[in-house]
């Protein structure tokens, strides 16, 4: 009877246990460890459940998405590895968490240059960060580097110069013109802004309609999220509220950013976890990308969103992601020397 | 010598755990090579530490005036409406810091509604023509700071008010003091370990904080930390500046417990009067206007701001399905942090007080509560390496037993979430726990002793019932801030496993705020629970109320000693 009692306490135990520690693995599933916002992600997993049956389990991870995999070493579940950013994207390649993608659909469906040459990475949809501004304002042929012009003094908007977004720019403006001059630059755009960087992308939108500034810096898929009233009526006033433009550098194409997967070293499920890559890079899941996302798919045949297709023809910078990473830490620091935040 | 017993045994486990990670974070930092260091000291820190410093200050006086006048007019007189006041000044504790934020700067923004309405008063067509200043400022940060954090130092005031000063109070009123003479120079300074404790607390919420700090455009040294940690790649640089960091903030906390010295504020004798003077008429309607000012703007007016946005999101896409189970989530794991606290406080500051010259003891009470001052995701990566470690060296025993290695035991579960909340916010259990227990006369313990008890008898027959409406204040404390806490719950958690905070979060990591309004809605209902609750049981004696024990009820403890 002690038996039966032991037996039994040891199997309640085992039960607790499963749901309070470590997750216990199933068959058909795929973890994925990501800094993708849920709300973006879960309609792409969900369209690949129904279409396959194999589960996509989740976690959303903001900072220190390399260290958790990291230090989960090789019992990790982690299968793939999605983020928002090339430079956190092969920062999870440069630290061997990684494994190469092997899957025949990334050299089909993805260019070139969106892509490791050695299979280590590839971006899955693009976002091109572009000039909003006040209706009123005649703007045409904008270039990134105009925005330090004197002549927008006290008018420019922006969020953070630490934000990933402003530092990968800055980086590709690095790639471009040099350090030196990419640091003048920075100064240039200090010595306009209306307000202390900080807030969100959307939160320019708001502040030009409110008049405090006359242009600023956002990512295409906000336009479409506000534009489309998703996000309620306040941000659909928002977003018609300002106009959009595809800036670029003087001497290249629109600055973009790339969202992408990468393998997990010690994937526990290669073969799942290849079979929802191949499903993010199929029409249906590029499309998801641009229709739910309002991003732009990698995949040059896919189409983009009308909402997204009205800002015109995107003519992407000639500037390798790879080259945004390197540069992304000097980037950094030229914002800190700058004084850019204060 | 003090015995080692199991006092010592529980409180060198704790602090065992609490140091783990800070530990994890220095092998970390020695890994830098201090280039990084350098960087931020040429160019960031000057200008940081001028703001994180006058955002301190801005954020101190704002809590210390607030809370302290608010807790001398519930305690020092009766009006109308002074019991709901009382309970009412607690409800900032149920929002976080960032989502106060969110709905501030929603109501004041230039579009917003407020000025809006204002232009549409005066006759201005257009934003431009009517500029007023921006939230999004240092002054903006410490109102909102301010208003959010002011609870601390409430809870502590009040509690000092009713049961230690009653009897000054009403001496100096007898001898013909004027009110003004009253709170500044009787009630104030007996009151002044309590604000300090709670300011302490408050300050330490601020220099964590890095989402409304995002929000308000203000540059502290923690985003500096995050900086060098998330956009230079460089973590062991991150670990220095942390810790550096660490090392002034807990230079702070020991010249604050220097400068109050040895005196003794546990009231002798406490007799029970009730000093409170009746205020009807209008002047009993104006302080219960000023006691509801803090709650207004603290709690009711973003709360019926997020409630407003949840009803539309409601209405268009209807009930968040996943919301039922988060809500579940967060308050398991609220519930385990906060009863592994609570006990954990209790033993290891019971322990002291047995053993009050004993330097282990004092010495593993101060580690113990070391993870308050450390930012919740750097707390967070210290744990990582420490839990990660646990089970690689698990998977390598089973190894090397030739068994089949098993998945994470403790990286990525529910467990890892419960210990960082726990290790974050244990010193505010002990806070609590620590003032409830100066309230006792140590002739009870005395008492005790000659009778035979042992400690533990003691403390269970004798403390624990005299310290109940302390216990309820720590555990209000720690179960609302386990609730409300993101960065380390969001790192740690297990997947698929979402509370209400990692989903508001997730929504408003893509700027959609309105959608987490719902999840942010839920998190006040949930932590109006334990204030509700505390609230009924026994509303003299709930939520740290703690009104002087009369001599009969002493006695009575002394007999059952």
């Amino acid at each position: 009877m002690a038996c039966k009692f032991v037996s039994r306490l040891s199997a309640a135990c085992a039960f607790a246990g499963a749901a309070i520690f470590g997750a216990a693995a199933a068959a058909q599933e795929v973890n994925v460890y990501t800094t993708r916002e849920p709300g973006l992600f879960a309609p792409i997993a969900q369209a690949f459940t129904a279409r396959t049956g194999v589960k996509v389990n989740t976690i959303f991870v903001k900072d220190g998405l390399a260290e958790r995999v990291a230090a989960e070493g090789a019992g990790s579940p982690a299968d793939l590895l999605i983020t928002v950013d090339i430079g956190a994207l092969t920062e999870l390649v440069d630290k061997g968490l990684t494994q190469p993608l092997a899957t025949p659909a990334v050299e089909k469906v993805v260019p070139a240059n969106l892509r490791a040459a050695d299979g280590a990475w590839s971006a899955l949809s693009l976002r091109a960060r572009l000039v909003w501004a006040s209706r009123s304002l005649p703007t045409d042929g904008m270039t990134y580097e105009d925005l330090a012009d004197p002549k927008w003094k006290g008018k420019l908007c922006m969020r953070s110069g630490q934000h990933v977004y402003n530092t990968a720019l800055l980086a590709a403006m690095i790639a471009h013109v040099g350090e030196a001059k990419a640091e003048e630059w920075a100064r240039g755009l200090k010595a306009n802004l209306a307000r202390r960087p900080g807030g969100g992308d959307r939160d320019v939108a708001r502040d030009i309609l409110g008049g405090l500034c006359d242009v600023g810096l956002g990512n295409s898929y906000y336009v479409g999220l506000m534009r489309s009233g998703k996000g309620g009526a306040d941000q659909k006033a928002w977003g018609d509220g300002v106009k959009v433009l595809l800036a670029r550098f003087a001497d290249g194409g629109v600055h973009v950013n790339a969202s992408g997967v990468a393998l997990a070293r010690n994937a526990p499920h290669v073969s799942d976890a290849r079979r929802l890559v191949e499903f993010l890079l199929s029409p249906e899941g590029q499309k998801i990308y641009a229709e739910q996302n309002f991003e732009y798919p990698v995949d040059p045949a896919a189409t983009v969103d009308p909402t997204i297709a009205a800002l015109g023809v995107l003519k992407p910078d000639r500037i390798q992601l790879l080259d945004i990473a390197r540069h992304r830490k000097a980037a950094s620091q030229i914002f800190d020397r700058v004084g850019f935040d204060r | 010598m003090a015995r080692f017993d199991g006092f010592s045994a529980i409180g060198l486990a704790g602090a065992a755990v609490a140091v783990a990670p800070v530990l994890a974070l220095a092998v970390i930092a020695m890994q830098g090579d201090g280039a990084s260091f350098g960087h931020v000291l040429n160019y960031v820190a000057g200008d940081a530490a001028r703001e994180t410093i006058a955002l301190l200050a801005g954020v101190a006086a704002c809590v210390l005036v607030v809370g302290v006048v608010a807790a001398w007019i519930v305690t020092a007189y009766e009006f109308p409406g002074r019991r709901a006041a009382e309970v009412a000044l607690l409800l900032p504790l149920a929002l976080p810091a960032y989502v106060l934020a969110y709905a501030w700067l929603d109501l004041t923004h230039p579009i917003g509604p407020l000025q809006t309405a204002l232009r549409g008063a005066l006759g201005y067509a257009n934003p431009a023509d009517l500029r007023l200043p921006d939230l999004r400022s240092l002054p903006g940060a410490v109102f909102v700071f301010g208003l959010s954090l002011y609870p601390y130092v409430y809870i502590g005031a009040r509690a000092a008010f009713q049961s230690r000063i009653s009897a000054q109070v009403e001496a100096a009123r007898l001898l013909g003091a004027r009110e003004s003479g009253v709170f500044f120079r009787v009630a104030l300074p007996l009151a002044r370990p309590a604000m300090a404790a709670g300011a302490a607390l408050a300050l330490m919420e601020t220099l964590n904080d890095i989402g409304a700090a995002e929000f308000l455009s203000v540059t502290t040294l923690t985003t500096t930390v995050y900086a060098t940690w998330i956009n230079r790649s460089d973590l062991p640089g991150a670990a220095q500046i942390a810790l550096a960091m660490l090392w002034i903030v807990l230079t702070l906390v020991f010249v604050e417990r220097w400068a109050r010295g040895a005196r003794g504020y546990a009231p002798e004798g406490a007799r029970r009067h009730n000093p409170a003077r009746a205020v009807g008429g209008p002047a009993g309607i104006g302080l219960l206007a000023l006691a509801l000012a803090p709650p207004a703007l603290g709690f009711a007016t973003p709360a019926v701001h997020l409630a407003r946005q949840a009803a539309q999101r409601v209405a268009a896409n209807g009930f968040p399905p996943e919301i039922a189970q988060a809500a579940l989530n967060t308050m398991v794991v609220a519930l385990a942090a906060t009863v592994i606290c609570v006990v954990g406080a209790l033993v290891a500051v019971a322990g002291r007080r047995y053993e009050p010259t004993s330097l282990l003891r004092n010495g593993l009470l101060k580690l113990s509560t070391l993870g308050y001052a450390v930012p919740g995701t750097v707390l967070a990566i210290g744990l990582l390496s420490v839990l990660g470690g646990f089970d690689s060296v698990l998977r390598a025993a089973f190894a090397a037993l030739g068994a089949k290695p098993p998945g994470l035991l403790l990286s990525a579960s529910v467990f890892a979430v419960v210990v960082a909340l726990t290790i974050r916010f244990f010193r505010l259990a002990v806070a609590k726990i620590e003032t409830g227990f100066e309230r006792l006369p140590l002739s009870l313990d005395h008492s005790a002793r000659v009778l035979g008890r042992t400690p533990f008898a003691m403390l269970r027959e004798i403390h624990l019932p005299l310290l109940t409406p302390s216990i309820a204040g720590a555990a209000l404390l720690v179960f609302v801030d386990c609730m409300k806490e993101l960065p380390a719950t969001l790192l740690l958690r297990p997947l698929n496993f979402e509370t209400l905070s990692t989903q508001l979060y997730g929504e408003a990591a893509r700027g959609a705020y309105e959608n987490g309004a719902v999840a942010a809605c839920l998190i006040v209902l949930v932590g109006l629970f334990p204030v509700a609750f505390l609230t009924m049981v026994g509303s003299a004696r709930a939520i740290e109320a703690t009104r002087p024990r009369t001599t009969a009820e002493l006695d009575g403890a002394r007999e059952a000693a």
